[in-house]
């Protein structure tokens, strides 16, 4: 038998990689599709809006191990077999692109009327409004709760071990069956994900306090 | 796709799936009644003026919302065997649940208490009320009336990830859908009934929560009412 040592816990730590690859893939995937629900979200067309809110509702009321069970199931329907990344990075950018598009939406209507209205004034075009006008204001805006929301992708990465992927919960789950260690196999994995989420929920309160203060500035 | 669904299958497992239904309700309702107790007291004891039990309320706080919830409950069920504590594993999505959501509320409730103006704590000094009578009628009302919302939101959000306890073979809703899963091969079939499920739970439980809220903040159901 094995005991719990510094190969095994380099074993957890280079799963890291692979929490992290998750990451990217959700974040950039969900941003991408969540820029485009806060779009059709501002864009006043009663069926873009009756859409993306049944959309939004509906994944945001599901959990995201469901989801994630629909995603690595459903392709096989088409007699396709896809490998647990793949469904693990796609149920986890519908997921986030729900929780995104509404953060993002509420970042684009905190921007004052005015503002579109003046940009309109000047003659510049809905997409230069957006670029040069309304989108510097609302990053500023959404920046703090979007970093909060990455903490909480980091962390939902961790239901892809369920379906069989080697992040660094499911490396914890090999290395507790091969030492009979548990306590010190999970705590070292908890340790990973605060030495990861840790500086980002900081860096999204240092954010947010800043936001508060310009905010009481102007 | 040639791919016939077919439901009928399911209709054998109907009565574990709604023991599991009624399993993921009763650990959802622990979970938030437990931690919005625990959240509340944690919030109270962060704005106490000794170190100590700010400091351990900063450490849970912390360690609590940067850990995902599947390794807390891992953490509790496999890994505290290894020191002597043995627990079912009903007992330990329990204690990670109300734990978890401990956490998270106790964060918000601070929120609402540090929004509270000190000149209110300073008028129920000069009134000459006790420490407990402060928060009782001056700090804690106003604050949880203020933080309603993000309460409710954070125990959806609890309520769904109650679907974590399958991992460790609680057989919740989630639980009892691999189960027939496995055993029927209709996997499409019943996570799709269970996915629905759980959309209209999540709307009963917005539904409840905020219905409760309006029953006890006399202040918000008035200003509801007001306006209608």
């Amino acid at each position: 038998m094995r005991t719990f040592g510094s190969p095994e816990f380099l074993f957890i730590v280079y799963a890291l990689r692979w929490t992290l690859t998750l990451t990217v893939l959700a974040f950039v995937g969900g941003g991408i599709m969540g820029i485009v629900l806060a779009l059709l979200r501002i864009a006043r067309i009663r069926a873009f809006s009756a859409i993306t809110t049944f959309y939004m509702q509906v994944i945001q009321g599901l959990p995201l191990l469901v989801l994630l069970f629909l995603c690595y199931y459903a392709p096989s329907l088409f007699g396709i077999e896809i490998a647990a990344l793949t469904a693990a990075a796609i149920a986890l950018t519908i997921n986030s692109s729900a929780f995104l598009g509404a953060i993002w939406e509420s970042a684009l209507r905190a921007i004052p009327k005015a503002q579109w209205e003046s940009a309109d004034a000047l003659a510049l075009t809905p997409y230069k409004t957006l670029r040069f006008v309304i989108a510097p204001q609302a990053i500023r805006l959404a920046l703090p709760s979007t970093v909060g929301f990455l903490v909480q992708i980091i962390k939902q990465t961790s239901l892809a071990s369920i379906i069989g992927f080697i992040e660094i919960t499911r490396a914890g789950q090999l290395v507790s069956n091969a030492t009979f260690e548990p306590l010190k196999a999970f705590l070292s994995v908890a340790a990973l994900y605060f030495a990861v989420c840790f500086p980002l929920t900081q860096l999204s309160l240092w954010l947010e306090r800043r936001t508060a203060c310009r905010g009481a500035r102007t | 796709m040639d791919y016939t669904f077919q439901f009928g299958p399911l209709l054998n497992y109907l009565p574990q799936i709604v023991s599991g239904l009624w399993l993921t309700i009763g650990l959802s309702f622990v979970g938030i009644f437990g931690g919005i107790a625990l959240g509340i007291f944690c919030a109270v004891m962060s704005t106490s003026s000794s170190p100590i039990p700010r400091l351990l309320v900063r450490l849970h706080v912390e360690v609590v919302r940067n850990t995902p919830l599947l390794v807390q409950i891992f953490v509790i069920f496999f890994g505290l065997p290894n020191i002597g504590i043995r627990l079912s594993p009903l007992t330990s999505v329990f204690i990670a649940l109300v734990l978890n959501n401990g956490g998270y509320v106790a964060e918000i409730v601070r929120g609402g208490i540090e929004a509270t103006h000190r000149s209110q704590v300073e008028a129920a000094e000069s009134l000459g009320l006790s420490y407990f009578q402060t928060l009782r009628y001056v700090i804690l009302p106003p604050a949880l009336e203020k933080v309603f919302t993000p309460v409710v939101s954070q125990c959806v959000l609890l309520m769904l990830s109650t679907s974590l306890v399958s991992a460790i073979g609680v057989e919740d809703l989630t639980g009892a859908a691999m189960i027939a899963s496995s055993e029927t091969f209709r996997t499409m079939e019943i996570y799709l009934v269970v996915a629905m499920v759980y959309v209209v739970l999540n709307f009963v439980f917005r539904a409840v929560l905020n219905v409760a809220g309006l029953m006890i903040f006399t202040r918000s159901r008035r200003r509801l009412l007001g306006r209608a």
